[in-house]
């Protein structure tokens, strides 16, 4: 209770019409876009479900009750609850409740690398592409072009097999057949933005195009960009996944959730939740990611979100 | 001193076949301090001399000095600190994402202006806009607060040209007579020339003291604006210019 006067007199500051220093602006412009975000119910779930994935990834070991690498081939496929196995066993008798709590941080760690990498190379190679224009823009274009002819997953297949099978090798792999698209998107914002007024007022001001296109052009394309990546997050996590299936990603004993879903694909008819229960955690993980991106891009957007 | 010295500008778009000339073989001078308008039916290519000036446009040949530096290819920083433009439309030429703080420390950032912060809060009162202006988004502010914003803006590394390109074109009347005084007060202020283009003679009247009329990329007549008021226009179509504004309900 006695707390309230001083968050009381926080608030206000944060929310006040008049900001009187650049700091105060920021925090100011922070909480505002964390009151739009909050206020987006959806958002809020999202955000709520990865943070539980995340939590339950750092904590795995102490949460986990099983050793998700230790087989007991008498206690092989076990339902739901039987034997003290919360979420039951595989086909070489681990608890999979255990598996899928240390299998989030290899799927987090693979989705969080892949989302660095790609929609960055995309983002530089369309902006520069789509500013610079005539002969750079042409190359690029082409390049992305090729990228694009080919199906993704054969793609990334060529990678690993050129690069070696690992877990590492399979983000880069990935990365490099995902950015194609972002750099589509980040070229067409940017030929809609460069020739505007705002950017002609700041090249009179004697800014150069590195400038231009990092501090102006950026934070424009930034919001499709982050849309479009959350709506590929599922489509990574399987790719990473397919990849596991063909031994080319995460190594067998390790508890990948995409590598799990094809082991219990041969027990799917009989026993159903050795597939279901790594393919649920897909599934929630994918759609967290969605629902936050929806809201992240009202926060990212403060001309739509005031609107 | 002439500020501005244009000799045989042509300004063109496309290439081969396609190529159109938006101006054609046009030449005018503007002294240090005097204000010129530049009037014309919209595609008379009135704007489209502002932009070569500014080196928007490089597809040109022709002469140009600006504060007796000689134009070329590219324009240098110094030229930048001496000439800047104000656009057509407000809703159009501030960055979406940017504070007007943002916008203004940055144009002079790149001019290596000291005391930003000093500078910022003067710049909003000189253009009318108090200090509670400083952290609003374009989206916040009214056509005529954007279009104060742009004109503290291109005034942030104390220019001595501006280009108007219709500032006032895309407000309603009422504003436009604020910003058509603050353009005033502020020439008188820091000693500012100013190359206005505007469709509306009116306007152009209120703030020249000589105009150029434009017709189809070339100048028809150049004449000051007290024998424009006389009515005294030698060539036809400035005086059917003439006409038809004085005619038109406004």
């Amino acid at each position: 209770m006695t707390s309230t006067p001083s968050t009381q007199g926080l608030r206000s500051w944060l929310l006040s019409e008049e900001p009187s220093s650049r700091r105060q602006a920021r925090y100011a412009s922070w909480y505002k876009g964390w009151l739009t975000f909050r206020s987006n119910t959806l958002a809020m779930f999202g955000l709520a479900v990865l943070a539980f994935l995340i939590f339950a990834a750092i904590f795995a070991p102490i949460l986990a009750s099983h050793d998700p690498f230790a087989q007991d081939l008498g206690q092989r496929l076990l339902a739901p609850g039987d034997n003290g196995h919360l979420l039951g066993t595989d086909s070489l008798g681990r608890d999979l409740y255990s598996r899928l709590l240390f299998g989030a941080r290899i799927s987090i760690y693979i989705v969080l690398l892949v989302v660095m990498v790609a929609p960055l190379v995309g983002l530089i190679v369309g902006t520069v592409s789509g500013y610079a224009g005539g002969w750079v823009d042409v190359l690029l274009m082409r390049v992305t072009d090729i990228f694009l002819a080919f199906p993704r997953l054969i793609l990334a297949l060529a990678f690993v097999a050129a690069l070696g099978a690992g877990i590492e090798n399979a983000v880069l792999a990935i990365s490099l057949t995902a950015w194609p698209p972002y750099a589509r998107i980040a070229r067409a914002e940017t030929l809609t933005i460069r020739n505007s007024d705002y950017i002609h007022a700041i090249r009179l001001q004697g800014a150069g195009p590195l400038r231009i296109v990092t501090r102006h052009i950026w934070p424009l394309c930034i919001s499709s960009l982050v849309i479009r990546v959350t709506l590929d997050m599922a489509g990574i996590i399987l790719t990473a996944a397919g990849l596991g299936f063909l031994g080319l990603g995460a190594q067998p004993p390790s508890p990948e959730w995409g590598a799990m879903i094809s082991e219990g694909r041969k027990y799917i008819l009989d026993y159903w939740w050795v597939a279901t229960i790594p393919g649920i955690a897909i599934f929630a993980i994918s759609l967290a990611f969605n629902l936050l991106g929806d809201g992240l891009r009202d926060v990212l957007d403060p001309k739509e979100g005031d609107a | 001193m002439t500020a501005i010295d244009i000799r045989n500008l042509d300004v063109w778009f496309g290439v081969g076949a396609e190529r159109a000339m938006a101006v054609k073989d046009v030449s005018f001078q503007v002294a240090d301090g005097e204000s010129f308008g530049l009037v014309g039916e919209s595609g008379s290519g009135k704007s489209t001399i502002l932009r070569a000036i500014a080196g928007l446009v490089p597809t040109w040949s022709g002469e140009m000095k600006v504060a007796g530096e000689a134009l070329g290819a590219r324009r240098s920083k110094a030229f930048y600190r001496k000439v800047q433009m104000v656009f057509q439309d407000p809703y159009a030429s501030l960055h979406p994402r940017q504070t007007v703080d943002r916008v203004l420390s940055e144009a002079m950032g790149l001019h290596g202006v000291q005391d930003i912060d000093k500078r910022i809060g003067q710049l909003l009162d000189d253009v009318g806009l108090g200090a509670g202006f400083r952290f609003r988004y374009p989206h916040q502010l009214s056509g005529g607060q954007r279009q104060r914003v742009a004109i503290a803006r291109s005034l942030a590394c104390d220019p001595s040209i501006l280009l108007l390109d219709e500032p006032t074109s895309a407000l309603d009347v009422s504003v436009q007579a604020e910003i058509l005084n603050l353009l005033t007060d502020l020439r008188e202020e820091h000693k500012l020339t100013y190359v206005m283009v505007s469709h509306d003679l009116g306007v152009v009247g209120h703030l020249c003291e000589r105009i150029g009329v434009m017709k189809e990329g070339r100048f028809v007549e150049v004449l000051a604006v007290d024998d424009m008021r006389r009515r005294k226009a030698k060539d036809p179509y400035t005086r059917h210019l003439l006409d038809s504004s004085i005619n038109s309900v406004r």
